[in-house]
């Protein structure tokens, strides 16, 4: 009889906004090999964008993701101004730098709270969520909206940042910052973390390159890579802030990461209200002439990169838009394999990967029918974590 | 590096096979190549010059399918696109690039079922984005897919 046993994981669960579906093998404690099947979300939005003009296209694009609902209209917005070459006015750029950023803290902050939870630190989790309120009211001050902020446009963006607004968001950003520092402190100064995060679901540098990983997943694998200082677009060249790396690639440096790149978003979003210009917010382009375009930018969690192919008329001839967790998605062969279940879980969501696959675990072991659903492979997790720390106590 | 010396580079080493170039700006160019010859430029352009694969674009023209290869160097923030147009729409394939990187694993699988391109060499083209009842030799990102609103599995 084989020692080996599938664990399907997902592909549904209805309080997550994406579907995929894993088959882990599993020989006893320890993952042996990872099979993915993604689609079951497929709306093909590539092929309803030919169908749109431009304009209405980025409204489609914003509704790729619930959490990068600026990143993809802004790429989907430089991809055009590349075909018709227009410039956008200086204070929208510096106005989709701000967005940007705080898009990064709100999508950094989720990620911290449930990688909290899923290690068995559900105070990480209450904290983290609570924390990030200060950044949804910023946002709605500065779009109009909490989420799906349609704040972007082709040649600019649609509302202006009123002057009177500014000293609310710096006060709002004050206190979003004292919490940060709190929580940095409490997860990166625990000993308990260390254990448990250090070593593990190692990503190497090499793995890394080959598997062209991006955004912070890279970083943490001393690929040093960003594209807002690459290929600088919004405000990025006229701004002052550092790329944060670790050389571990594990699932500690990757947190490691994401918060201190919090405190360079929040760095970056005070330079903008500094430094921004009066002027027009908008371009107002006619005509998008036959050509090609390309956007890229630095989402949440990695490069998010569309090519639009216009015919001169009012809607592309081809949109292919490719997120940053197609890319990074596929390293989880690599750092998966040869971890033990209990660790499956936060590897998996170390890349940052939207949750509803680990949310919906399910162990299937065909020797004794033993059947283990996502609550038992988190417990599973959360036990390791507490075997931990009444070691330390 | 600038787009100038990979440019040059690419012409240097692959003298007439590099059909036409198209210097979009100083960041950004579109390389047409035949399609046999991808697997010669990718190996130079990722593993020797050291650019990073963004993705691949599957278009259809029409007359011709697409694929363009998109690679970034971000030391210097330059982009290049390798275009390789199949011209037989029937049975149009390209040999597989995922021999010299796994980034091109996924993105392989979707261009076989969405487009209808072959990728030989590359024995995992399962299906990716697509229900697995989904009927086959129908590509849904084909000019002449109409989409419609009845579901075509019921039909």
């Amino acid at each position: 009889m084989s020692h080996r046993a599938h664990i399907p994981i997902g592909p549904y669960h209805p309080l997550q906004e994406e579907p995929e579906f894993y088959k882990l093998v599993v020989e006893g404690e320890k993952v042996v090999d990872v099979d993915v099947r993604i689609g079951y979300n497929h709306r093909g939005i590539e092929k309803i964008s030919e169908a749109k003009s431009y304009d209405q296209a980025l409204f489609i694009v914003e509704r790729i993701c619930g959490i990068c609902s600026s990143s993809h209209p802004i790429a989907c917005a430089m991809a055009v101004e590349d075909i018709a070459g227009i410039e956008v006015p200086e204070r929208a750029l510096y106005i989709r730098s701000i967005c940007q950023e705080l898009e990064r803290i709100h999508s950094h902050m989720l990620w911290l709270g449930l990688a909290g939870h899923f290690i068995g630190y559900n105070t990480v989790f209450m904290w983290a969520w609570k924390y990030r309120e200060p950044i949804c009211d910023i946002f709605e001050t500065v779009t109009g909206n909490r989420q799906n902020y349609a704040m972007h446009k082709v040649g600019g963006v649609r509302r202006d940042i009123e002057k009177e607004h500014v000293p609310y968001i710096l006060k709002r950003l004050d206190e979003f910052t004292k919490q940060l520092t709190m929580l940095k402190g409490a997860v990166l100064d625990d000993p308990v973390l260390h254990e448990r995060l250090k070593g593990v679901g190692i990503l190497t540098k090499e793995d890394a390159i080959d598997y062209a990983a991006l955004g912070p997943t890279a970083r943490a694998s001393g690929v040093d890579i960003d594209v807002r200082r690459d290929y600088p677009y919004a405000a990025y060249d006229k701004l002052k802030w550092n790329v944060i790396t670790r050389p571990e690639g594990d699932v500690f440096a990757k947190t490691v990461v994401r918060i201190l790149e919090m405190f360079e978003a929040v760095s970056i979003i005070r330079q903008c209200l500094d430094k921004m210009p009066e002027g027009p917010i908008d371009a107002k382009p006619k005509d998008i002439p036959p050509g090609e375009g390309i956007g890229q930018i630095e989402a949440p969690r990695g490069e998010c990169f569309h090519y639009i192919k216009s015919d001169g008329t009012n809607s592309p001839v081809r949109h292919k838009i490719r997120a940053p967790t197609y890319m990074n998605f596929p390293t989880f062969r690599e750092t998966v394999i040869g971890e033990t279940v209990s660790d499956a879980t936060i590897i998996l969501a170390a890349i940052d990967p939207c949750y509803c696959c680990t949310e919906r675990m399910l162990v299937v072991d065909p020797g004794d029918k033993k059947v283990m659903d996502v609550n038992e492979l988190i417990r599973l997790s959360q036990e390791k974590t507490a075997k931990i720390r009444e070691k330390y106590s | 590096m600038t787009i100038d010396k990979i440019l040059k580079d690419l012409t240097d080493k692959f003298g007439s096979r590099v059909l036409d170039i198209t210097k979009k700006s100083d960041k950004r160019a579109y390389v047409n190549i035949y399609p046999k010859d991808i697997v010669e430029f990718v190996r130079y352009i990722f593993k020797e010059a050291g650019f990073r694969f963004n993705t691949a674009s599957g278009v259809d023209d029409f007359d011709a399918l697409e694929i363009i290869y998109h690679f970034s160097h971000d030391a210097s923030g330059i982009t290049v696109s390798l275009r390789a147009i199949l011209e037989d729409k029937q049975d149009p394939h390209v040999d597989t690039i995922t021999t010299i990187t796994r980034s091109a694993w996924w993105i392989e699988r979707e261009l076989h079922e969405l487009f209808g391109i072959g990728f030989d060499g590359n024995a995992d083209l399962r299906r990716l984005l697509l229900p697995d009842d989904w009927p086959e030799g129908v590509y849904p990102l084909r000019k002449d897919f109409i989409p419609s609103k009845r579901d075509s599995r019921k039909a």
